[in-house]
C-alpha cells in the first residue's frame, strides 16, 4: 500500500530524483488514500532560488494533478487539493465505490422516471372574437390559456389551446420602424385597414393589434369618433378577431375605449390595455358590459400584476383578463421578462388564484434592442436576417416562459414562431436519433 | 436538500461555529450566510479542513454540491466548467456557468474551411455592456472513418486553437487515436453509447478526460449509462439525452426537461449530469437554402439556452446567427439576485463647461451603461442626468410612469444641475419625446427631443446643440 500521505519531501537537489520515482509506481489492485501531500522548505540547505521554487511549485503542481487522476482512476474521490471551485468539491465519500473497482460488464438497467407535476392550479381560458355564430362578424375565434402545466411539458399533459399570433399595424403612417421591418409595409402605412389586410391575407396574422397612435394629444389628438372608425374600417378589411391598443396616455386612452366598447356589439375585441393609473373600475366595467377582453398591462412586477388583476375582478370577470408583465428585448432586458411570466405562470398553476391568466407578450419589443436593426461590421450582416431572428428568438425565449397572445412585427419573425407553435405542440416520439457525428454537414 | 431551500442555519449548525474570522467574514453565521448563496467557498473554512472536522466537512458538502455536477473541459485559461447548477427554474436561485458553445470541423473539411472555422472559435468576439461575449469550444468530428484521417485533423486542431475541443466519432478506435494526440488538453470524449460504453469509458479512464454519455430519444438507457460508467469509475460525465431537427423540437424540450427534472427536484441518483444539446443537427435537413439550416439552428440553440443545455455544438458561423445566441445565453445566465440599476446621479463625460450639454437617461442598468458606452466612444463632452426610474429602460419608464416630469424636475434640482451649467437646456431621449412639454413646464428647462437611440447622440449635438435655443 502506497500512502503518500505519509511520504515526507524535502526541497533539495535530490528532490526530482524522489519526484521521478512516482513515475516508476505500479497502480495494479491498490488502495491509495490522498488526504494532503505535505511539503517543507529546509531552511538554509544551499539557498533556493525562487525560479527554483517556482519551477518545484510546477513540478509538484503536476504530481498533484497526477495523483489525483491515479485516485480517480482507482475509483477514490479527487483530491480536496484540487479546484477550489464551490461545484469542484471533493464528491462525497460513501457515493464513490471504494476501490478497487469491480468493472461492470453489462450495462446496469435503470429507469429514468417521468416527472410528475402535482399543480392545483390552472390558468383560466379566454376566448378571443367571435364568429357569426357567437354574435360577431369573425370567420374565426380563440380560446387561449387553460394550462395546467409549465408550457410545452407535453408528457405531463398536451397543451390545451395553442398560442396566438397578432400582427400590430398602426394608424400613424410616421410610426417609427426599423428599415427591415417598413419594407414589408410601405405601400400600407397610409391606410390601416390595408395594412391589416395584408398581415392576414400575406402574412398569415391570425390576430390583428390596431395601434391608435393618432389619439395621442402630444401626435394628433385624433377624436374618439374618429379613432372608431379606423376600427370600423379594420374589421371591414379582415376577418379575423382584432386587439385595439391605446396610445399610453391614461385618460385618452379611456375616452377612446369607451367609444369602441359601446358602439361595436358582439365582437369581443382585446383592449389592450387596462393600467395601474387609469381609471380601473370604468375601463373594467366597459370591458364587462361590452363583453369585451381587456389586457392587463404592467411592469416587469408580479405584485403589481396580481394588484391589478385583483381591482379588475370587482368588475369583469376572470375569463375576459389576459396579462401582459411587459416584454424587454433580447439584450435589453428580456431576462426579466422571461423570469416575471415565468413566475406569474408557475404561481397561477400553483394555485394563486390573481395570476393564472393567458400571458400577452408585445415581442415587437424585440425591435427596441440595437443590435436587432443596427448596422454593424460586415460579420454580422445582413441586418435583415439579424432582425428579424432577434424578434423570434425573443419570441421563442417568451414562448417557454408561457405567453399564449404575441404581438408581433416582422413577417419572417411570425412564420418561425408559428412553425415553432406548431411543432411544440406536438406530442410524437421521433422514430429514430438524428445521426450527425459522421454526417458530412 | 434543494438549493432553493437551504438556509443558513442549516450550514451553520454543522460550522466549528470557532467565529475565528479566518474566513474573512465577522462570524460563522455571515459564512453560513455566503456558502448558502455559494459566494463562499466551503475551503475557506480553515477550522473545518481539520481532520477532526472531517465528517462535518462531508456533510456541509453534501448539503452544498450542485445537483448537477460540474465537470472541467479543457486546460489551463481556456478550461470551462460544464454544469455545477442547482436549481431547475433561474429564479429559485441563479444559474452559474453558462451553456459553453462549440463550433464544430470535420477531418474532410479543406484546410481553409477548417482554419476559418477554429479562428471564429478564436476570435469571435463581442462587446457587451461591458463585457466580451466569445464561443469557447471546438469540436472535431471524423466524417471520413479513417483514424490517421482523425488524428491529423485532431493535431492541427490542437495547433491552432488553446480553446477546449470535444472529440467526436462512435469509433474508440479513432477515439483513441485522437486521445493520443490531445489528452493532455483534457478533451471532452463523445460518445459513450450502449455498445461501445466499455471501450469508451476505458478510453476515460485511461487518459483522464471526461466523458458524454448518448443516448438519443432514450433516457432509461441513458441513465443506465450513467449509472454503469459511474460504477467503471468514470467520474466526469456529460449526457446527451438527444437534439432532433426543428419538426421534433418539443421532443427535444421534453427529454431536456425530464432529465433536468430528475436531476435537481427528484435528486435521481445517476442523473445529476451536464447536457449537451446538438443545434447542428439542424443542417442535416434538406433545405432550399442554408440561411434556413442556419436560421432553425439558432431557434434550437435558443430552446437548449432557455432549457437547460450546458454545452451545445453549432455548425453555422455567420454573425447575424451568432449574435443572439451569445446575447441570450448572457441573459439567462445572469443573477437574477443582482439589482438591475445603477445609481441615480449627475454623470460627467469628458471636460465639459458651463455650455456643454445636458443629457437624461434612466438608471436600469443596461440602459445606462449603452448610453455611456456611447458617450465615451465619442468622446463627447458633456453631461448625463441619470434619474430613478426603478431600474426600468426608458420607455417601459415612460409607459409605467417611472419617469415622469416629476421626477425629472426633481432629478434636475437635487443634483444641482443648474449649478453647473449656465444654459437651462435639458436633452431628452427619444423615446421620452410625450414628457417633453410637462418637463419644461415644471422645471423650467427648455427640452428638445434627442435620438430614439443613444447611438445617434454624438451626431445629434453635432447638429443640433446649442445651448441657447431661444436665442
Amino acid at each position: 500500500m502506497v500512502k503518500p500521505k505519509d511520504i515526507e519531501l524535502l526541497l533539495n537537489k535530490n528532490l526530482l530524483e524522489k519526484l521521478a520515482k512516482f513515475q516508476e509506481i505500479e497502480l495494479e489492485d491498490v488502495d491509495i488514500e490522498l488526504d494532503e501531500i505535505e511539503f517543507s522548505v529546509e531552511g538554509g540547505s544551499g539557498g533556493v532560488s525562487s525560479p527554483l521554487l517556482a519551477r518545484l511549485g510546477f513540478e509538484f503542481a503536476l504530481i498533484r494533478d497526477s495523483a489525483n487522476r491515479i485516485t480517480s482512476l482507482l475509483g477514490g474521490p479527487a483530491s480536496p487539493m484540487g479546484m477550489r471551485m464551490p461545484q469542484m468539491q471533493p464528491a462525497v465519500p460513501g457515493l464513490a465505490p471504494a476501490a478497487p473497482v469491480v468493472k461492470p460488464t453489462e450495462l446496469i438497467p435503470e429507469t429514468a422516471g417521468v416527472p410528475v407535476s402535482k399543480y392545483p392550479g390552472s390558468i383560466v381560458e379566454v376566448k378571443l372574437g367571435a364568429t357569426k355564430a357567437e354574435g360577431g362578424t369573425r370567420s374565426t375565434s380563440y380560446v387561449i390559456g387553460g394550462e395546467k402545466v409549465s408550457p410545452f411539458f407535453n408528457f405531463q399533459a398536451a397543451t390545451p389551446n395553442k398560442p396566438v399570433i397578432a400582427l400590430d399595424v398602426f394608424d400613424w403612417p410616421k410610426v417609427p420602424l426599423s428599415k427591415a421591418v417598413k419594407m414589408h409595409f410601405r405601400e400600407y402605412l397610409e391606410d390601416t385597414g390595408e395594412w391589416a389586410r395584408v398581415c392576414v391575407e400575406k402574412y398569415g396574422a391570425e390576430m390583428i393589434n390596431v395601434h391608435l397612435l393618432t389619439i395621442d394629444p402630444l401626435i394628433e389628438d385624433a377624436t374618439p369618433k374618429a379613432a372608431l372608425k379606423k376600427v370600423e374600417a379594420v374589421l371591414e378589411a379582415v376577418d379575423v378577431p382584432i386587439s385595439i391598443g391605446g396610445c399610453g396616455d391614461p385618460h385618452k386612452d379611456y375616452a377612446v375605449f369607451k367609444a369602441i366598447c359601446e358602439n361595436i356589439e358582439g365582437e369581443r375585441l382585446l383592449i389592450n390595455s387596462v393600467t395601474l393609473d387609469m381609471d380601473i373600475e370604468g375601463t373594467a366595467k366597459l370591458v364587462n358590459d361590452s363583453d369585451n377582453c381587456v389586457i392587463a398591462f404592467t411592469s416587469m412586477d408580479v405584485n403589481k400584476a396580481r394588484e391589478l388583476n385583483r381591482k379588475l375582478y370587482d368588475f369583469v370577470p376572470k375569463e375576459q383578463i389576459l396579462m401582459d408583465t411587459t416584454t424587454a428585448a433580447l439584450g435589453y432586458g428580456l431576462d426579466y421578462a422571461f423570469t416575471v411570466m415565468e413566475r406569474c405562470r408557475l404561481a397561477g398553476l400553483k394555485g394563486d388564484p390573481e395570476l393564472n391568466h393567458p400571458l400577452s407578450s408585445g415581442t415587437t419589443n424585440a425591435w427596441a434592442a440595437r443590435e436587432a436593426w443596427m448596422k454593424m461590421g460586415p460579420e454580422f450582416a445582413p441586418r435583415e436576417l439579424r432582425g428579424p431572428i432577434w424578434e423570434t428568438i425573443t419570441g421563442v425565449t417568451l414562448l417557454l416562459a408561457g405567453v399564449d397572445y404575441f404581438m408581433m412585427m416582422h413577417p419572417a419573425a411570425v412564420d418561425a414562431l408559428k412553425t415553432t407553435i406548431n411543432h411544440l405542440m406536438k406530442n410524437d416520439k421521433p422514430a429514430e436519433p438524428t445521426e450527425w457525428v459522421s454526417v458530412r454537414l | 436538500m434543494p438549493a432553493k431551500e437551504l438556509s443558513p442555519i442549516d450550514i451553520y449548525q454543522r460550522l466549528p461555529r470557532t467565529n475565528c474570522g479566518e474566513c474573512g467574514e465577522a462570524n460563522c453565521m455571515a459564512f453560513a450566510a455566503k456558502l448558502v448563496n455559494r459566494e463562499a467557498l466551503l475551503d475557506d473554512c480553515t477550522p473545518l479542513l481539520e481532520p477532526k472536522n472531517k465528517e462535518a466537512y462531508d456533510n456541509l458538502w453534501a448539503l452544498l454540491k450542485p445537483a448537477v455536477k460540474a465537470v472541467e473541459v479543457g486546460v489551463g485559461e481556456n478550461a470551462l466548467t460544464l454544469g455545477g447548477e442547482y436549481v431547475f427554474f433561474r429564479h429559485e436561485f441563479t444559474y452559474f456557468h453558462q451553456p459553453a458553445i462549440a463550433v464544430d470541423v470535420s477531418d474532410e473539411m479543406s484546410d481553409e474551411e477548417f482554419e476559418l472555422r477554429v479562428n471564429v472559435v478564436n476570435d469571435f468576439s463581442y462587446e457587451y455592456i461591458g463585457m466580451k461575449l466569445t464561443l469557447d469550444m471546438l469540436a472535431v468530428r471524423s466524417t471520413s472513418g479513417d483514424p490517421d484521417t482523425f488524428a491529423a485533423a485532431v493535431r492541427k486542431a490542437g495547433e491552432l486553437t488553446q480553446k477546449p475541443m470535444i472529440l467526436c466519432t462512435h469509433s474508440p478506435e479513432l477515439m483513441q487515436k485522437g486521445l493520443e494526440v490531445v489528452a493532455d488538453k483534457r478533451p471532452l470524449i463523445y460518445a459513450a453509447t450502449k455498445e461501445n460504453w466499455k471501450e469508451m469509458a476505458e478510453l476515460a479512464l485511461q487518459y483522464g478526460c471526461p466523458l458524454v454519455a448518448s443516448s438519443p430519444q432514450d433516457l432509461d438507457t441513458l441513465k443506465s449509462i450513467t449509472h454503469t460508467l459511474e460504477a467503471y469509475g468514470v467520474k466526469d460525465i456529460v449526457v446527451d439525452p438527444g437534439t432532433k431537427p426543428i419538426d421534433y423540437i418539443a421532443a427535444n424540450l421534453n427529454n431536456f426537461v425530464k432529465q433536468r427534472w430528475q436531476s435537481i427536484n427528484e435528486e435521481e441518483e445517476h442523473m445529476g449530469y451536464p447536457i449537451l444539446g446538438l443545434p447542428l443537427v439542424a443542417w442535416t435537413v434538406e433545405e432550399e437554402d442554408t440561411i434556413i439550416n442556419e436560421w432553425n439552428e439558432a431557434v434550437l440553440a435558443a430552446l437548449c439556452i432557455d432549457r437547460f443545455a450546458d454545452a451545445m455544438i453549432i455548425h453555422g458561423i455567420s454573425g447575424w446567427a451568432l449574435l443572439p445566441q451569445v446575447i441570450l445565453r448572457n441573459n439567462i445566465y445572469t443573477d437574477p439576485r443582482k439589482p438591475v440599476s445603477v445609481e441615480p446621479e449627475l454623470c460627467v463625460y469628458g471636460e465639459p463647461d458651463e455650455l456643454s450639454p445636458v443629457l437624461l437617461t434612466t438608471n436600469f442598468a443596461l440602459t445606462f451603461y449603452t448610453v455611456a458606452s456611447d458617450i465615451e466612444s465619442a468622446k463627447l463632452d458633456c453631461y448625463l442626468l441619470v434619474v430613478d426610474s426603478e431600474g426600468m429602460s426608458v420607455e417601459s419608464a415612460v409607459a409605467g410612469r417611472k419617469m415622469t416630469a416629476d421626477t425629472v424636475a426633481e432629478a434636475l434640482a437635487n443634483f444641482k444641475v443648474g449649478d453647473k451649467v449656465k444654459h437651462r437646456h435639458l436633452v431628452i431621449p427619444g423615446r421620452s419625446a410625450r414628457l417633453s412639454g410637462e418637463i419644461q413646464e415644471l422645471s423650467g428647462w427648455t427640452v428638445s427631443v434627442g435620438p430614439m437611440d443613444s447611438s445617434g447622440i454624438a451626431k445629434y449635438l453635432n447638429e443640433k446643440w446649442t445651448p441657447f435655443p431661444e436665442d
